[in-house]
């Protein structure tokens, strides 16, 4: 079994400098100054730079006509992150927990109609939803932006498919000692739930955090820009010009990467169960 | 399956399906409603009036060698990303199952890209074969390949799918590697003892009991190639050079927002979401032989 372990060890440092390298290179080049991106090309170590260019991006608005910058546009992604996340989870357990625990009329009606909604990406909806949302007067809000993203039924399907790996006895227990169906979900059902919340919580707030189609067709006030669409714009500002400030384009790249990158670094395990535990 | 033990109650659960079945009524049935309906309308451009033209949307799309271009160029696309980040995963995972120290070094250096943003990487990778900044573009015309990024349709795709490899090659292994692990120890050893050869073992033994995961992996990252890599191209080449790498949703996105062709975009989607049902269908097909064994 030792045999040959080295040759496992190659294969995987190549798979991870392949990881590594585009993050690597453009962070090494955002400490730089642009004049040296500009005639020399990307940076393999870094420059001396760091602070003056990271506060700069994130204080000053690049391309943009009104006070936008990587502060605004990172606290739009993290209200995006999170109403995404947190409305999911609520509605989807909620749901859930009626598809689960309820004997009603037309159960499987209702099953069907959420469950229908995983086949279709809203790509393949994309300009009814945007009319609706329209016609709602919700262009340029955080509601139109999460809720048509909230429409699709994963994180039900992800909570049904846990409720049912819960053992009855639980709930015949909890009957027999006359608590209703909204105790059992308090004491019962959710403190059991914790671990699941969580990895899904983090698999939905970088799903969140990382929109983009939907976003650029939304938001026309710059205000609601979030930084994963909104470096589009900066980048475009910096390429017409004839100094490029490559070094702000790369510190809103680093920026824009951060927040999910350390999320799924710090919660690792979670996320990992979450995503292969969802699968069955 | 069993009957579970269940609450009667006549208010409450109906109370708590109203905010998922309002969502989806309208966020979801009432748009995708709206698509076939306007697939077989002509609406003029400022939305005044409309007119009902049969299948003429249809007709029109199947004979534009722009779209028949366009879908030869997703299938394409996806069956090669597809195919290439699920190599490479699961060359990955397996030699990171194999080996006894690292393997957590490894394991989060190998799934971090989760996190980034498809449009995100398109912009990475855009500077990286930058005509004048970028690396790459340097160290292939040293090799003698004249590399242009915004010019040659080949040169585009290569680094579409470099990049959309890139991000999607962490799920997979995440996958791959849960499914290593599951594989009981005592199968393992069984193999060891019969089967002197690595490569044979992991062909007739590992590889098989891996086909469940690979499979509805496989149906993930065609899904993926399909629709999310709309941030690759919208950052790296807009569909360009020459429509060259204009994917389907792409094409949908362009014509019914830019160009405002709603009867032909909402015809497009139609197309689409017949295609992604197809998918599941393979897949549910699938699902079913699977609990056969």
């Amino acid at each position: 079994m030792k045999k040959n372990q080295w040759l496992d060890h190659v294969i995987l440092i190549i798979g991870a400098l392949f990881m590594i390298i585009p993050i690597w290179l453009i962070f090494a080049s955002s400490t730089h100054n642009p004049n040296t991106i500009i005639s020399d090309g990307l940076q393999w170590l870094p420059g001396g730079n760091f602070t003056s260019v990271y506060t700069e991006v994130w204080n000053k608005s690049i391309g943009f006509s009104s006070d936008v910058n990587a502060k605004s546009m990172i606290i739009n992604s993290m209200i995006m992150g999170l109403g995404f996340a947190i409305g999911k989870i609520i509605i989807s357990m909620m749901a859930a927990y009626a598809l689960v625990y309820f004997r009603m009329p037309f159960a499987s009606l209702w099953f069907w109609l959420i469950f229908v909604t995983l086949l279709l990406p809203l790509e393949v909806r994309i300009i009814p939803s945007y009319e609706v949302v329209a016609s709602l007067g919700m262009l340029n809000s955080f509601s139109g932006l999460i809720l048509p993203l909230i429409a699709s039924a994963t994180a039900t399907f992800f909570f049904r498919q846990f409720f049912r790996t819960i053992p009855n006895e639980l709930l015949e227990a909890a009957q027999l000692d006359n608590a209703g169906p909204i105790r059992f979900f308090l004491d019962i059902l959710l403190p059991l739930s914790k671990t699941m919340i969580a990895a899904i919580f983090i698999i939905m707030f970088v799903v969140g955090w990382n929109q983009y189609l939907w976003p650029i067709m939304m938001t026309t006030d710059e205000s609601y820009n979030t930084i994963v669409m909104g470096i589009k714009q900066t980048l475009s500002d910096i390429s017409q010009s004839s100094q490029p400030r490559y070094d702000h384009a790369f510190a809103l790249v680093i920026f824009a990467m951060l927040p999910p990158i350390l999320v799924i670094i710090i919660f690792q395990r979670w996320f990992i169960k979450g995503l292969v535990e969802t699968e069955k | 399956m069993e009957q579970r033990q269940q609450y009667t109650h006549s208010a409450l659960p109906y109370f708590l399906l109203v905010p998922q079945i309002a969502i989806i009524a309208i966020f979801f049935f009432y748009p995708a409603a709206e698509a076939v309906y306007l697939s077989f309308m002509l609406e003029d451009p400022w939305g005044q009036s409309s007119l009902f033209v049969g299948l003429e949307n249809y007709t029109i799309l199947f004979n534009s060698t722009e779209y028949l271009k366009s879908v030869v160029f997703t299938l394409g696309f996806a069956l090669v990303v597809s195919f290439l980040s699920l190599s490479i995963a699961l060359l990955l995972a397996v030699k990171a199952n194999n080996i006894l120290h690292g393997k957590g070094a490894y394991k989060i250096t190998l799934t971090w890209v989760y996190a980034v943003a498809p449009a995100v990487a398109g912009i990475m990778g855009g500077f990286m074969f930058n005509p004048h900044i970028g690396v790459f573009t340097e160290i292939f015309a040293s090799l003698g390949w004249d590399f242009s990024l915004y010019t040659d349709p080949f040169d585009a795709t290569f680094v579409l799918v470099l990049v959309s490899v890139w991000k999607q090659v962490s799920v997979n292994f995440i996958y791959f590697l849960a499914g290593l692990q599951s594989i009981s120890y005592a199968v393992n050893e069984a193999a060891m003892l019969d089967c002197e050869s690595d490569r044979r073992r992991f062909w007739t033994i590992t590889f098989p009991l891996l086909a469940p995961t690979g499979f509805f992996l496989l149906v993930i990252n065609l899904t993926y190639a399909f629709f999310e890599t709309f941030g690759v191209i919208d950052t790296l080449t807009s569909g360009g050079p020459g429509g060259g790498t204009t994917s389907l949703v792409y094409k949908i996105y362009r014509d019914g927002f830019i160009g405002t062709d709603l009867g032909g975009s909402a015809a497009q989607s139609v197309v689409l979401l017949v295609l992604v049902l197809a998918l599941t269908w393979v897949q549910f097909k699938f699902v079913e032989k699977r609990v056969h064994y």
